[in-house]
């Protein structure tokens, strides 16, 4: 049987790689990208200089050879889902057994006047970062419109290369529909004390043109010019589907699946980016352009392609980002604008550059979340708190756990226990301190 | 109009300033070398010193204390220097001739012969010299001096870099006080004092003449003291040291203690990213470090044979004890990788069976040697003077000195650790099979990015592990904790804990199915 991949991001190059531990069918992965699989995250580290393009490879180029994953660098046009065959740009068909479609995404574009210029760019491919690359030369000043992780990490490009960069956002505040308000204030004052003009509601109008062709300021929707060589476009993304329209492939925002992530048509399959789930799972959004989600689909739909049924299920929501010099991590349930019953205990810093917060149930005291800034916390430990449904109280006397910073780094959880004390007037303890025995003997027991 | 530049790093004026001031003081040392100074040379010397450490402080102070303390890699691979362009071949160069000068040819570095004056640089360091020991300097303590200077000063650098870390700031404090103390002051004090050279924390085998007869005569010569470093030296390798590398893993000498260590992760700091990450590498690295292991038993065998007695009036110290503890000692290691399963339920059987015939052998032709009536002076029947002088040049010069460091901006500034060092082969060994450390990763939230290997000066593909969820036990990990600092997603813990110590890989947190299933 011949397995192709459309794809080699983390979802298609994660599929292969299970498809091969789990059969011995022919895998065929076709990108138009590069060459070989690389780590869409890592890009900007590239243009930062922190690594070139091999180092952001997870596999050795021999690793695919050597796993009789065949790889194919080619732009597929069309996909006969009839004939099941792709029809490549070079005039060739590749026929298939088996198909899955992990095409990703594509930057978002809302009509602006002016945004299809030179000099204006989203940043999720290769191509996007080289494009961005050949406009930085003796750049003066960029804008990025869009204030959310790809935003932030390309305002973080510019200013490692040293060039102003200018940052609309849309909102109130920093990534303010998924942060709570006092870690997007965090983020907020990250961004400023990089030297970026944060500019905090304000909306792109339109993208003014220099008579060439070429982008040469912004004009946001309060009537404000800013001069610009350059103009990122980072309003989030959206499956990139495109050349799938006008099949019998069944999709809506993106390629539409069931819980085996199987689209309407037999032997085609779809996962990461551009997967939409029809009845996601409760808590989830039927697409999530996220690494860790391209990877656990990518897993998943290796079994069911080679006719081992295993449902997608993702688990506790969990992600992480870097703001500048600030990680954030993220478990369970936390919300910008949670509901009533929700509630949290938020300690920060004095510095104002570490805050932890854990989200419970009001009533119950059931934890559902934990939103770290600047400070490490163990995914396992967290996970598994939730699904216990621990009490808070119960959490915050053994939080030690969970602590993954570094040693000899200051622990908080002594400070984040009294702060809950003072507020409620109960009286707890430490139980546990940070040991991997005891983290090993809790995950295990 | 201001034009922006194209990349990172960036030098503001004051930087320039700061190489120029440092510049000064390393050229000073250059005229020294031509013998162009005019006299003077304690104040010279304390310019140039002076100018350096200044220089390399102004710098750092500009680079990091004027941004944010957090992950500086800006511009890491568009560097010459640090990306292997022409500063960096320069460097290389410039760093390799110093070292064969320095190993081979001292005279031209003004050392004074048969009791002739020093001349040049080495008569630039006489004051110093005389000040600590009382003695001229040898071509030893103009190197010894630079080595702990640039410890001092690039520890601080790099202290400034990772202040956000500490981590980083306490271990760089650890390696800057060795060095300082024990691998500096120290031992010239001892030699005022007129006790034998010793520095205490540089161990068998790293320290490969610990055993030859000079060194052991000069320590039983010089009473309690001498019978102190003797004994200490003996307690180091067979106590001190697998108890340390147990409890922590190599990282307590490797990362914190070491003077080859120390200098790598200070000066050789901005090379870090250049070490090989390549399986074939890492195969490159199997064989080259292990041989040198062997070869550095081997060598000391013969050397402590041919210095005991033949018949020996003490048991303890005649061939025959030597030669049957030698043999207990390798027979009782080879025992135990055959029977003890559960701690070596992982290792490649070829790797097994291959260092146990190394065993065999070694015990077969040192037997067989010594009862078949062999020339006195021989064990495996090779001459033992030879042995010595090869590994002092192969090894102890070529390897650890002239590429060792010499290389840094080509390979990276672990060459000699990953590939030569036997001491880092030994621990390497223990801290695969009886250690409580690991690095832990944090269950699914690595990106695969590449920050972890690529700044892993010792060549691990740490991301291997990490994006598989897989906790990472590698004989070669010094445990500097750079792949955790590095990590933008905090995925990477160093970490010590028995409860699982004979399976601290075998889980892996990133599976989606299959711990369902």
């Amino acid at each position: 049987m011949h397995i192709v991949i459309l794809g080699n991001g983390v979802a298609g190059a994660t599929a292969a790689r299970f498809i091969r531990k789990l059969s011995d069918h022919d895998i065929t992965m076709i990108s138009a990208e590069t060459d070989h699989f690389f780590s869409r995250t890592a890009l900007m580290y590239i243009y930062m200089g922190h690594m070139r393009y091999q180092e952001t490879k997870p596999y050795e180029d021999w690793f695919w050879d050597k796993n009789r994953i065949n790889l194919k660098r080619s732009y597929v046009e069309r996909v006969h889902f009839d004939a099941k065959t792709l029809h490549l740009q070079t005039g060739e068909e590749v026929a298939y057994d088996k198909l899955l479609l992990a095409v990703g995404s594509k930057p978002n574009k809302f009509g602006w006047p002016g945004q299809d210029l030179e000099g204006v760019g989203g940043l999720y491919s290769f191509q996007d970062l080289q494009y961005m690359e050949a406009y930085s030369e003796g750049l003066e000043r960029a804008v990025i419109v869009g204030g959310g992780l790809i935003g932030i990490e390309m305002a973080e490009m510019f200013h490692s290369r040293h060039i102003p960069v200018t940052f609309l956002v849309r909102e109130n505040s920093f990534w303010d529909m998924v942060l709570p308000p006092e870690e997007s204030e965090m983020v907020n004052r990250q961004i400023r004390q990089n030297g970026i003009d944060l500019r905090l509601n304000t909306e792109l109008q339109e993208i003014v043109d220099d008579g060439n062709g070429r982008v040469c300021a912004v004009i946001t929707k309060d009537g404000e010019r800013v001069e610009c060589g350059y103009v990122g476009l980072t309003p989030g993304v959206h499956p990139n589907i495109a050349f799938l329209k006008d099949t019998d492939l069944e999709t809506e925002k993106g390629i539409l699946t069931d819980e085996y992530l199987r689209s309407n048509l037999a032997d085609v399959y779809a996962a990461g980016d551009c997967a939409q789930l029809r009845n996601p799972p409760a808590g989830r959004r039927p697409i999530e352009a996220v690494w860790y989600v391209g990877r656990m689909m990518g897993e998943t739909v290796a079994y069911n392609m080679c006719d081992q049924p295993v449902a997608y299920q993702p688990g506790i929501w969990f992600n992480s980002a870097k703001f500048f010099d600030l990680e954030y991590q993220v478990y369970g349930t936390v919300l910008a604008d949670p509901p009533d019953e929700h509630t949290s205990l938020f300690w920060e810093h004095p510095e104002g550059n570490r805050s932890v917060r854990l989200v419970y149930h009001r009533d119950t005291g059931v934890i559902l979340g934990f939103n770290l800034m600047g400070v490490r916390y163990r995914h396992e430990v967290c996970e598994r708190w939730i699904k216990q449904e621990a009490s808070v109280e119960t959490v915050l006397q053994n939080l030690k756990l969970a602590n993954f910073d570094p040693e000899l780094f200051r622990e908080y959880e002594a400070e984040i226990l009294q702060q809950y004390q003072q507020q409620t007037g109960t009286s707890l303890s430490i139980k546990k301190e940070r040991s991997w025995k005891e983290v090993f003997s809790f995950l295990h027991r | 109009m201001s034009l922006a530049h194209a990349a990172p790093p960036f030098t503001d004026t004051w930087q320039k300033i700061a190489v120029a001031v440092g510049g000064t003081g390393l050229l000073i040392l250059f005229v020294a070398g031509f013998g162009a100074l005019p006299g003077k040379q304690s104040l010279f010397l304390g310019l140039a010193l002076l100018l350096m450490t200044v220089g390399t402080a102004g710098y750092a102070w500009r680079a990091y204390l004027t941004t944010s303390a957090g992950i500086k890699n800006n511009g890491a691979f568009f560097s010459s220097l640090t990306n292997r362009g022409l500063s960096g071949w320069m460097a290389g160069i410039v760093l390799t001739g110093f070292y064969v000068l320095l190993y081979f040819y001292p005279n031209y570095l003004g050392l004074g012969r048969d009791g002739a004056m020093n001349t040049g640089l080495i008569a630039l360091f006489d004051p110093l010299s005389q000040m600590l020991k009382g003695q001229p300097a040898s071509e030893w303590f103009v190197y010894g001096t630079l080595y702990t200077l640039a410890i001092l000063i690039f520890g601080v650098k790099f202290i400034l870099k990772y202040r956000h870390n500490r981590y980083q700031v306490v271990r760089t404090f650890s390696v800057m006080f060795f060095q300082l103390g024990f691998a500096f002051l120290l031992p010239e004090i001892l030699l005022r004092l007129n006790y034998p050279y010793n520095d205490f924390k540089n161990m068998w085998p790293l320290n490969y003449y610990f055993f030859h007869d000079w060194n052991i005569n000069q320590m039983l010569d010089s009473g309690a003291v001498g019978m102190f470093m003797l004994v200490f030296g003996v307690v180091l390798i067979f106590i001190i040291s697998p108890a340390l590398t147990y409890f922590y893993g190599k990282r307590w000498y490797c990362s914190w203690v070491c003077g080859c260590g120390g200098l790598a992760e200070t000066a050789g700091d901005p090379f870090r990213h250049l070490s090989d990450k390549s399986l074939k590498a890492w195969r490159i690295e199997r064989w080259l470090v292990h041989g040198v292991l062997v070869f550095v038993v081997i060598m000391t065998i013969g050397v402590l044979y041919s210095y005991f007695s033949a018949e020996g009036g003490n048991l303890l110290l005649s061939r025959t004890f030597l030669v049957w503890f030698v043999t207990g000692l390798l027979a009782a290691g080879g025992a135990w990788v055959l029977f003890d399963k559960k701690r070596f339920h992982n290792i490649d059987p070829r790797a097994k069976w291959l260092s146990l015939g190394i065993g065999v052998l070694i015990i077969v032709l040192m037997l067989s040697s010594h009862y078949g009536g062999g020339s006195s002076e021989q064990v495996f029947f090779l001459n033992t003077g030879n042995l010595r002088s090869w590994y002092g040049f192969l090894i102890g010069a070529i390897f650890s000195g002239v590429i060792g460091v010499g290389f840094y901006p080509l390979l990276g500034n672990r060459v000699w650790c990953r590939f030569g060092c036997p001491m880092a082969a030994i621990l390497g060994l223990q801290q695969r099979f009886f250690s409580r450390f690991r690095i832990t990763t944090n269950g699914g939230q690595c990106i695969s990015c590449g920050n972890c290997s690529t700044y892993c000066e010792m060549g691990i593909d740490v991301r291997w592990y990490a994006q598989r969820g897989q906790n990472i036990v590698r004989a070669s990990c010094v445990g500097c904790g750079i792949c955790a600092a590095v990590c933008p997603r905090g995925v990477l813990r160093l970490e010590n804990g028995s409860i699982d110590i004979n399976d601290r890989t075998s889980e892996l947190r990133t599976l989606q199915v299959t711990e369902k299933g």
